[in-house]
């Protein structure tokens, strides 16, 4: 008779330490930062070639004011979300007393005040009719729209700001190095991929340029091929890393994490849109919203399960 | 400049506990809350097995992330022995020192900031040992300057065998176990 292996840990659940994790709001946020920074980025590159709001009003179009202000309206809801996270919330403006390099989450909160500017510019550059009908003195913001060399530097910023904006959602967890599932630099192109996966499909669903749509659905398209690319990379890392990591792994590739992964992530959310959006490319099927949004919906899947299943991922194989 | 630690005798330690009330006396810990903790480890193969009880708490890392990860700077490292310390009225609240941390040391204080032990900073800067330390009925855990090669926890670690916890998770953590 072989002997038995034992290793038990007893801990005490009155005085084991509390630990405090972090909810919905910060997964919504996320999601809506990288879907912002995908606007940011995809209506800047837009704006650099050239392009300019085709109308008429309202226009959801890349180069649109519109489009800006949905942007504006993303990242503020994401925002709020953070906010309510926030546990001592008196205290927030001490984030812009401090810059600390060694900090995402200071970094981030850096470039959202460069972020704000240029949405808020991107929405006064050629204001919606609206709003220049109730505030006459804006229709003269209209001529800078015509200006080229502005349009064009508006565009570079705004996708510099949509970068910045996008990498550090991912940076900021995997910078957090007591969680191993968040310990690969894979999680920010990861999380600008799946933002600018999320905008073009939002944009191709919104615009009205039959042109555009088609080149955003198959850039789309793309997008989706680099994001399972990336996911199988970072997986193929941290399962092939130190026992932590491969524990790590283990939540998403055979733990409670796999099932909601799997089928919400990378089923709904990656593989069945692709499917659909590649029918409608080449003409099978009509365009439709679905693939939109299970695009956005598996999105905001991707950031609940990193961010729950990274939480509950640790060093020691006792917890 | 010290750096102050603390030596844990994991052979003399029963798991009574009153490290453990010291704490939240001494620091009026909220309820349901804890600075310090003690987990029981069993290992081997039956029959040989071995028991390990330690108290854990903050390991005042060398090298902290919870530090590192602060936004507003409300996390620093005191002057005092280095030891790592939360400023309340700086702290957001975002949690990110309570996920970087990889011994589940932080709490977040039911007014709103990130708490953890403070080496019992209030008495340890007048010459007292912390709490912990003060009330062990065994003796088991020693508290001094790391950097100061004749004091007793340096003494401790240069004639005993010891450990830290998680050193693979590279913090340098300043609280080590005798075995």
């Amino acid at each position: 008779m072989s002997p038995v292996e034992v290793f038990s840990t007893a801990h005490s659940p009155i005085t084991d330490p509390h630990v405090h994790v972090w909810g919905w709001e910060i997964p919504v946020y996320l999601f809506l930062g990288g879907f912002t920074a995908g606007l940011l980025v995809l209506s800047g590159y837009a704006r650099w070639r050239g392009r300019r709001d085709p109308g008429p009003e309202p226009s959801f179009a890349l180069a649109s004011s519109w489009l800006s202000l949905v942007g504006l309206l993303a990242i503020s809801l994401g925002m709020v979300a953070l906010f309510l996270d926030l546990t001592h919330r008196a205290y927030v403006w001490r984030l812009y007393l401090a810059f600390e390099p060694g900090s995402p989450m200071s970094w981030g909160s850096w470039i959202l005040v460069l972020v704000y500017p240029v949405l808020i510019i991107g929405v006064l550059f050629a204001p919606p009719r609206q709003l220049r009908e109730r505030f006459p003195a804006l229709a003269r913001l209209k001529r800078f729209a015509d200006d080229d060399r502005l349009r064009r530097r508006l565009g570079l910023l705004s996708i510099a700001a949509g970068v910045a904006l996008g990498v550090y959602t991912g940076i900021l967890l995997s910078s957090l190095g007591a969680r191993p599932l968040w310990s690969s630099g894979l999680l920010g192109p990861l999380f600008l991929v799946s933002g600018l996966s999320t905008s073009a499909a939002f944009v191709h669903l919104v615009s009205p340029d039959p042109e555009e749509r088609l080149g955003l659905l198959r850039l789309d398209n793309a997008l989706i091929l680099t994001e399972v690319a990336l996911l199988a990379f970072y997986l193929i890392g941290l399962a092939g890393s130190a026992e932590a990591h491969a524990r790590a792994a283990e939540l998403l590739l055979g733990g409670p994490y796999t099932a909601v992964f799997w089928v919400g992530v990378v089923g709904l959310g990656l593989v069945v849109p692709l499917v659909i959006q590649v029918l409608v490319v080449t003409g099978r099927v009509a365009h439709t919203p679905v693939a939109s949004i299970l695009v956005l919906l598996g999105g905001l899947a991707l950031r609940f399960v990193i961010v729950y299943a990274g939480q509950i991922s640790h060093w020691s194989p006792r917890l | 400049m010290s750096r102050l630690g603390m030596v844990i005798d994991t052979l003399r330690c029963v798991g009574c506990q009153d490290c453990v009330v010291a704490c939240k006396t001494e620091n009026q810990v909220p309820e349901g809350l804890n600075r310090d903790w003690i987990t029981y480890t069993t290992k081997g193969k039956f029959p040989t097995l071995e028991l390990t009880i330690q108290s854990e708490r903050c390991n005042h890392c060398d090298n902290p992330p919870c530090v590192t990860c602060c936004p507003t700077g409300a996390s620093h490292v005191h002057h005092f022995g280095g030891i790592v310390l939360v400023n309340e009225s700086q702290c957001i609240g975002c949690k990110a020192c309570v996920a970087s941390c990889p011994y589940d040391a932080r709490y977040i204080h039911p007014d709103g900031y990130a708490d953890k032990c403070t080496f019992c900073v209030h008495r340890v800067e007048v010459g007292m040992d912390p709490a912990c330390v003060a009330v062990c009925p065994t003796h088991c855990m020693y508290f001094g300057d790391l950097d100061d090669p004749e004091s007793e926890v340096s003494r401790l670690l240069a004639s005993r065998k010891h450990y830290t916890l998680l050193p693979e998770a590279g913090t340098k953590p300043r609280i080590f176990y005798l075995e």
